[in-house]
């Protein structure tokens, strides 16, 4: 069995195992790694290598992809400490929350009553982000040490909350453009 | 024996080593071929100095065909047996065929596997044979240019052709003989042109616009690597479409019905698009039209009238221009530079609606017509081994979501759109019965909830299940998609292991059966040259496999195998070696599988170590 192919994504970027990196330093690593073994590398080795090759570049994107997403690299560090998160794994013990989520699932609801619609939805747009944006640095701080796990995987569930309110305000941007223009 | 002396890949060893390669542009309208020479790439011309060939194949009843600039001229004459704007029809279904545009000037018939056949005087010929055609002529300017046999080359798709489309490219390059070494998507190979012209780091937007085909792409450009960030288009919208619009118009203004004699609407199209090209010069043009009674219509076309006309096409380009903006979650004040590409974009109303919706005026310095196949030439050059190796890397995406069918006609996507290839996604699905023992895959391509909405790619079985209770089996389908964007699918029960696997053969596409039955028809069907064919192919494998190898052996075999390890691997070499020059395909196919198998633990460790290596010694900030 290969090595960098079981290797878990941060070792195989050589990043410390921890929440918090720069993007600018990933997307440097990433671009350094495919430039390594990307197919391109290999279009006249032999069929093997050409297979070989095809594996390391999607392992290296697969990891990537997970890297640089706030939600999905929460979720990966956590699986790694043994703390696995279910995609159907929803339910959330603050009522406050869900009564929040329940509000602006509401504003969303309503958005094409709106005068402006693509303004409104604009507004909730930016809500969204900076409630997510809210939940990522506590995220960082919760996973610094092992203390804080718990709270860890329900910040993570609670983002995962935002992330499908957000690909719903960008389903119905997709649509009022498309009536619109 | 004295083992043989062989360069690296990516690495010449001397400079008569330099391999032939090309970049294809296989267009709608028109095709090019393009070569690095002397460390120039450009494209090159015919004979006569004509450097684009008109996509357009002239089928005679003798069997013969006449491609480019000859057939075109029969187009009027002979339209029935002229072919031309094939590229429409790869990948389709006959049932896309009918609702492509209202006006077909050729008859089509149903082949077997529901792909729709053009009607000759040579026979009954599927768009894969036609686009064959079309890059054997183009193989056969590049060798003649160029003084040698092809190593490969690279052919250019619209970024947004689906998974059917790409593989019957692909198919029509191995039927014309040529060893494809990557598909590449025309907006890349476009901005690898540019992009290695001016040297800029930024995010481009490359807008393209062919005879028949739209896309848009947005890129990132950061010291060599071409990162494609976001894609869209419309696989059936072109200057095609403009001219059919013109067309319409001459029809109204000349009081013409809707049913033409195939002749007459050739002669309307012709005329269509000699008066669109005019009026980028000009802010008028006279058209003159011979009718079926022998009289000529005559009338005058102004820019603005054009700009009318063809208004609404354009702006059904711009939808998909705010799409990849929002995919790659960007605002137009982000981009750079927008680059036009395809010879559509050469009309001025293209140029005004893009400029004002990016707000900053499109690059047009560059030959609209030429760049597609420069940078597929650029592509080629890398790959066939001519250059440093570090010099250039492409990530590429693919344009549409890959799915599956689930109960109620429902589709679960899963490979999003825009994700970055190669890329492999797993999903688990259970059965829906008591005792099931098979399941039907249905593996389909789009960005819609219901299956009928979308593109059926493939539909497989698994079978011989262990029967369960419903929803107690696992069965992991992934989907794994290849540099060149083609899918294979993989679908397993997990708790029996029972398997089912298939490269997804569009259900319109060819079986390899198919294109080497073709083969074997277009070479007088003798059975030595068949036979020659696959001898020839193992040996072109024996030699890669063997120069890869020894190339690798003589840098660093020391670190990486023991004494044992390293002589059962030149065993198993020597005896390829030893084979390769004889007569049997098979032993040398069979002593290629050996040889592989006891290299395996090499290629792997070495592999690794060039990962570790990549990443070893660098401190977090050397990146930043």
């Amino acid at each position: 069995m290969s090595s960098t192919l079981t290797k878990n994504y941060f070792e195989l970027f050589s990043l410390p195992q921890q929440y918090v990196l720069e993007r600018s330093d990933l997307d440097a690593r990433y671009r350094k790694l495919q430039h390594t073994v990307h197919p391109d590398r290999y279009a006249r080795a032999s069929d093997q290598e050409r297979r070989l090759s095809m594996q390391q570049a999607t392992h290296i994107n697969e990891a990537y992809q997970v890297l640089k997403d706030p939600l999905r690299r929460g979720r990966y560090l956590l699986e790694l400490r043994g703390h696995a998160i279910e995609d159907q794994q929803t339910t959330h013990q603050d009522p406050e929350f869900l009564m929040q989520q329940i509000e602006l699932r509401e504003v969303l609801g309503e958005i094409r009553q709106q005068d402006d619609p693509l303004q409104a939805l604009d507004r909730l747009a930016r809500e969204i982000l900076a409630q997510y944006r809210a939940l990522e640095s506590d995220l960082a701080q919760a996973l610094e040490t092992d203390a804080e796990t718990e709270q860890a995987v329900s910040l993570v569930l609670k983002m995962q909350y935002f992330m499908r309110l957000q690909n719903e305000v960008q389903e119905l941007e997709a649509d009022l453009e498309d009536e619109l223009y | 024996m004295a083992l043989l002396q062989i360069s690296e890949p990516g690495e010449a060893t001397a400079p008569h080593e330099h391999r032939l390669a090309a970049g294809i542009d296989l267009g709608t309208t028109n095709s090019l071929v393009a070569s690095v020479r002397s460390g120039v790439p450009d494209t090159l011309p015919d004979s006569e100095g004509r450097h684009l060939l008109p996509s357009v194949v002239h089928y005679l009843a003798t069997g013969e065909h006449q491609v480019g600039t000859t057939a075109l001229k029969q187009a009027a004459d002979d339209p029935l047996n002229t072919v031309i704007s094939v590229k429409r029809f790869m990948g389709r279904g006959t049932a896309d065929v009918k609702s492509l545009g209202s006006v077909l000037p050729y008859e089509f018939v149903a082949g077997e596997s529901g792909m729709p056949l053009i009607r000759t005087a040579a026979g009954d010929l599927s768009p894969v044979q036609v686009s064959a055609d079309i890059l054997d002529t183009l193989r056969q300017r590049a060798e003649q240019t160029l003084g040698g046999e092809l190593t490969g080359v690279v052919i250019t798709v619209p970024a947004y052709f689906d998974d059917a489309q790409r593989q019957a490219t692909k198919d029509a390059g191995k039927l014309a003989g040529l060893n494809v070494l990557r598909l590449l998507n025309e907006p890349t190979a476009a901005a690898v042109a540019y992009g290695l012209d001016s040297g800029s780091d930024g995010i481009i937007a490359v807008y393209d616009l062919g005879g028949g085909t739209f896309d848009i792409s947005i890129l990132r450009l950061h010291q060599g690597v071409f990162e494609v960030m976001a894609t869209a288009g419309d696989t059936a919208l072109g200057g095609d479409d403009m001219d059919r619009a013109i067309a319409a118009w001459v029809m109204g203004q000349a009081g013409l019905g809707e049913d033409l004699k195939h002749g007459l609407q050739r002669r309307l199209l012709l005329a269509a698009c000699a008066a669109k090209e005019a009026l980028t010069d000009s802010d008028q043009v006279d058209i003159a039209v011979e009718l079926e009674n022998g009289t000529e219509w005559r009338g005058t076309l102004t820019r603005q009238r054009m700009d009318e006309l063809i208004e609404s096409l354009v702006r059904k380009t711009l939808g998909p221009c705010r799409r990849v903006l929002r995919d790659a979650d960007l605002n137009t004040a982000d981009i750079s530079e927008v680059v036009m590409v395809g010879g559509s974009t050469r009309v001025l109303k293209v140029r005004t609606m893009v400029g004002e919706f990016f707000d900053r005026e499109p690059l047009v310095n560059i030959d609209p017509d030429k760049v597609v196949a420069v940078g597929a030439a650029i592509q080629a050059d890398i790959l066939a081994g001519n250059k440093p190796e570090d010099s250039m890397l492409l990530l590429d995406v693919i344009p549409l979501s890959l799915g599956v069918e689930t109960m109620g006609g429902l589709t679960e996507k899963i490979i999003k759109r825009n994700t970055t290839i190669p890329v492999s996604r797993a999903q688990d699905f259970t059965t829906y019965k008591d005792g099931q023992t098979a399941m039907a895959l249905h593996v389909v391509q789009g960005e819609r909830e219901l299956v009928d909405d979308c593109r059926s790619l493939a539909r497989f079985e698994l079978r011989d299940m262990p029967p369960m209770t419903a929803g107690a089996a696992r069965i992991r389908v992934t989907y794994q998609v290849d540099a060149d964007g083609l899918l294979s699918v993989t679908a397993e029960e997990q708790t029996s292991g029972v398997q089912a696997h298939i490269a997804v053969k569009p259900s319109y596409g060819l079986s390899d059966n198919e294109i080497e039955g073709m083969l074997r028809d277009s070479m007088d069907h003798a059975e030595e040259d068949m036979k020659a064919r696959r001898l020839r192919e193992q040996q072109v494998e024996a030699d890669r496999v063997l120069e890869a190898l020894q190339a690798a052996m003589q840098k660093d075999a020391d670190s990486f195998l023991s004494d044992e390890e390293r002589s059962a691997i030149e065993q198993a070499a020597t005896e390829l070696a030893a084979l390769r020059n004889g007569s049997d395909h098979r032993a040398i196919k069979t002593a290629i599988e050996k040889l592989e198998s006891v290299s395996n633990v090499y290629v792997d460790r070495r592999m690794n170590a060039n990962i570790r290596k990549a990443m070893a010694g660098h401190a977090v900030d050397e990146f930043k």
